[in-house]
């Protein structure tokens, strides 16, 4: 597997910026606000590679991986598929691209039409994308199988079968026109984690067997691990972190990953009393006015003055794991003195940074 | 510096505050009856957090809910005793329950943004319940809403005590639900997956919220989830249920460290952990959980576990099979001794072997 430093990126979002306009007015709409759902975020995705999107709600993740399908178009940015800028292509150029790129949606019960029966669902990309009418049974019934289902059950209606069944099926639809992107929207958070197990499982050998990249979105740091190359952490619409995955989990640059981490509780009592968790207070600001500087300070344990002030840059580590926090942890000092600002920075972003001096503070806690 | 639990629970009293004995509910559908609650027992002592842990569909809920009487419809059917400090909860009248509810056992339930009024004042909701249970006059009412929604971390409670509840996020509307629950110092607090529809953080914020209600007020907690990392973050014993029965009971590190039903092997074998190093693959259990209108002979894990032996077409009692721990409840068949040593264990991490690999 790659980490998307050497083969070309399959994908690629650059300065992406996606803003909601908030209307009022009785005759006339007037802007009165945007809601900065993505704000300035440069990512790639290489060919065969798994990059995991995590953060909590409403930090944008759902509306990048829905700009790069081309669900909704972005306001600033360039956004690129093999090479190609489709930031703004019409419809004819994205016809014979949307094959290449498909998505599994999170709600196994909401994304499948109740009045079709599974061979039509599954079927329907097929038919839409010219595959000959006698060809279409065939091929569905191959792809039943191939996720797990019985051939059989082509007939079946949505409601026969259970939430793991269905996101199933939901792989099987995606996987029809064989396309070589499939966007993941948190597609195991319905589930329950005996079957979670099971998708998971499913989407690595389906992976290996027909070359796939995935975007996986998920709001859960412990999902994505297993399934990740690289992890991105997006926080009100910025990205804070991106970091080959286990690195991300042994050692977290940003205080805002570490507080994830440490706010999911281990499933073994003895471990879980012996370790010391920092819960952050509060919750996310609103991102129609995110805060000046970094937009994690009003909850950071480390913030001082330079995060009230400054954009914190994206800094580079060793092993291509970028950073974008003032007051680092898990980093060496000679770590510190080799980062560098990377070209993926937000433009907004200062210059300065982190500082070996400014790095012995503790972390307070709960502020 | 918040740190994790107390690592002593304050030891449970003997006297038990609700004991459920041979609760069964069924419903009667178009698809056959379903039988969701199938002969579950359980004592609750004050003070103590049980945990109700199971997959959708195990009869976590309507057990919890049924408690209340709030599964009550012409379709269901109830047997079985659940006793509350002299009250017949399963039998007992609405007026009865009424009294019960709210002031004694009260209920936090998943979702925040549909359990409270839409149209109401939050504060409103609030004095509603005291009043409706101790009858105080509304500036008395008024000031104790502004306490407790003070206490459950709201900032600007004596503002916020007149907004609607659109107006809070949904951390801030599961804190307003725990404030409802507690207005009337409630002896049992049920809580059924209070912190599924939550962000990670904000569920470190509200567990370790019951936590120190529970340190403060003594309440005995029921909390239903399918979580078990919040499991191991608050509970002093766990029962695991699995279509309709629990299958295994015990104290939290007995479920955790010494596991005997193959069911709970496999639940706590496909957790993902964050703290240590990924496995390649993640194991699963084969198969799906029965329908609850058409489920297995004998035991009902049985077409799912790699264990299987003729006797599995009986249903296994839930009782005491380890010698000194009669506390330590299971439904296998099995000898203790061969499941300790047909379990996979690797240290912290339990597996239950494939059906495939134990066939082969």
């Amino acid at each position: 597997m790659t980490t998307g430093n050497g083969a070309t990126p399959l994908v690629e979002v650059e300065h992406l910026k996606l803003f909601f306009p908030i209307k009022e007015g009785i005759l006339v709409d007037r802007e009165v606000a945007r809601v900065h759902a993505v704000n300035d975020v440069t990512l790639s995705i290489g060919e065969g590679e798994t990059v995991g999107l995590v953060g909590e709600s409403g930090c944008g993740k759902t509306t990048i991986s829905r700009a790069i399908m081309r669900l909704i178009d972005a306001t600033d940015g360039t956004i690129r598929f093999r090479g190609k800028d489709v930031t703004r292509a019409g419809r004819r150029e994205m016809d014979p691209l949307r094959r290449e790129m498909q998505m599994v949606f999170q709600d196994p019960f909401a994304s499948l039409n109740p009045r079709k029966r599974v061979g039509q669902i599954i079927g329907m990309p097929l038919r839409l994308h010219g595959t000959e009418r006698g060809a279409v049974d065939g091929k569905v019934r191959e792809l039943l199988g191939r996720v797990g289902l019985h051939p059989e059950h082509i007939n079946r209606y949505p409601h026969e079968f259970s939430g793991g069944q269905r996101q199933r099926i939901g792989v099987a639809r995606a996987l029809a026109l064989e396309p070589r992107l499939i966007v993941l929207d948190e597609p195991v958070s319905a589930l329950d984690v005996s079957v979670q197990a099971q998708i998971i499982n499913l989407l690595d050998d389906l992976q290996d067997e027909f070359g796939l990249t995935y975007l996986f979105v998920a709001h859960d740091l412990s999902v994505v691990r297993h399934v990740s190359d690289r992890i991105a952490v997006m926080y009100l619409g910025k990205l804070m972190e991106v970091s080959p995955a286990e690195e991300l989990y042994t050692k977290p640059v940003h205080p805002y990953t570490s507080a994830l981490l440490s706010a999911i509780p281990i499933p073994d009592p003895e471990e879980n009393r012996r370790r010391e968790r920092l819960v952050v207070s509060g919750e996310p600001p609103n991102p129609i006015s995110p805060p000046p500087g970094c937009v994690f300070h009003p909850r950071c344990p480390r913030a001082s003055d330079v995060c009230r002030t400054v954009e914190p840059p994206l800094v580079r580590y060793p092993n291509g794991h970028l950073a974008a926090c003032h007051h680092p942890i898990n980093v060496s000092t000679e770590e510190i003195r080799a980062a560098a600002k990377h070209p993926s920075s937000p433009v907004s972003s200062g210059d300065e940074l982190p500082s070996v001096a400014g790095n012995g503070a503790r972390p307070t806690g709960k502020g | 510096m918040s740190s994790g639990p107390e690592p002593t629970a304050p030891v449970p009293t003997d006297e038990s505050l609700l004991t459920v004995e041979e609760l069964r509910v069924s419903f009667a559908t178009e698809e056959g009856v379903v039988q969701a609650v199938d002969g579950v027992s359980f004592e609750l002592a004050a003070g103590e957090v049980l945990a109700v842990v199971g997959e959708s569909g195990c009869g976590k809920s309507v057990t919890a809910m049924t408690l209340l009487g709030l599964t009550r419809s012409p379709n269901a059917k109830f047997e079985g005793t659940a006793h509350y400090k002299g009250t017949e909860l399963i039998e007992a009248s609405e007026d009865q329950l009424r009294r019960v509810r709210g002031a004694e056992i009260a209920m936090i339930f998943q979702d925040p943004m549909t359990s409270l009024n839409p149209v109401q004042k939050i504060g409103d909701q609030i004095i509603e319940q005291i009043q409706e249970h101790e009858g105080l006059p509304d500036q008395q009412a008024r000031e104790r809403t502004v306490e407790l929604l003070e206490r459950v971390g709201i900032p600007r409670a004596r503002e916020r005590v007149d907004n609607y509840p659109f107006e809070f996020s949904g951390g801030m509307r599961q804190r307003v639900m725990i404030a409802l629950a507690l207005s009337c110092n409630p002896s049992v607090l049920i809580a059924d997956e209070p912190t599924t529809a939550l962000d990670v953080t904000i569920q470190a914020q509200i567990l370790q919220g019951i936590r120190e209600l529970r340190e403060q007020t003594g309440a005995a907690v029921i909390i239903v989830t399918h979580d078990l990392g919040v499991v191991a973050d608050i509970a002093d014993r766990i029962a695991v249920m699995y279509a309709g029965r629990i299958v295994e009971e015990g104290t939290l590190d007995q479920i955790f460290y010494d596991p005997q039903h193959p069911y709970t092997w496999g639940l706590l074998g496909s957790i993902t952990r964050v703290d240590r190093p990924r496995r390649e693959r993640l194991p699963a259990i084969a198969g799906l959980p029965p329908s609850l209108a058409d489920r297995p002979q004998g035991c009902h894990f049985r077409p799912r576990c790699p264990l299987e032996f003729a006797q599995c077409m009986k249903v296994p009692p839930l009782e005491g099979r380890i010698e000194g721990q009669p506390d330590h409840r299971d439904r296998c068949w099995l000898s203790v001794d061969e499941k300790r040593s047909r379990r996979e264990v690797v240290p912290g991490e339990i597996g239950l072997a494939s059906k495939d690999a134990a066939a082969a």
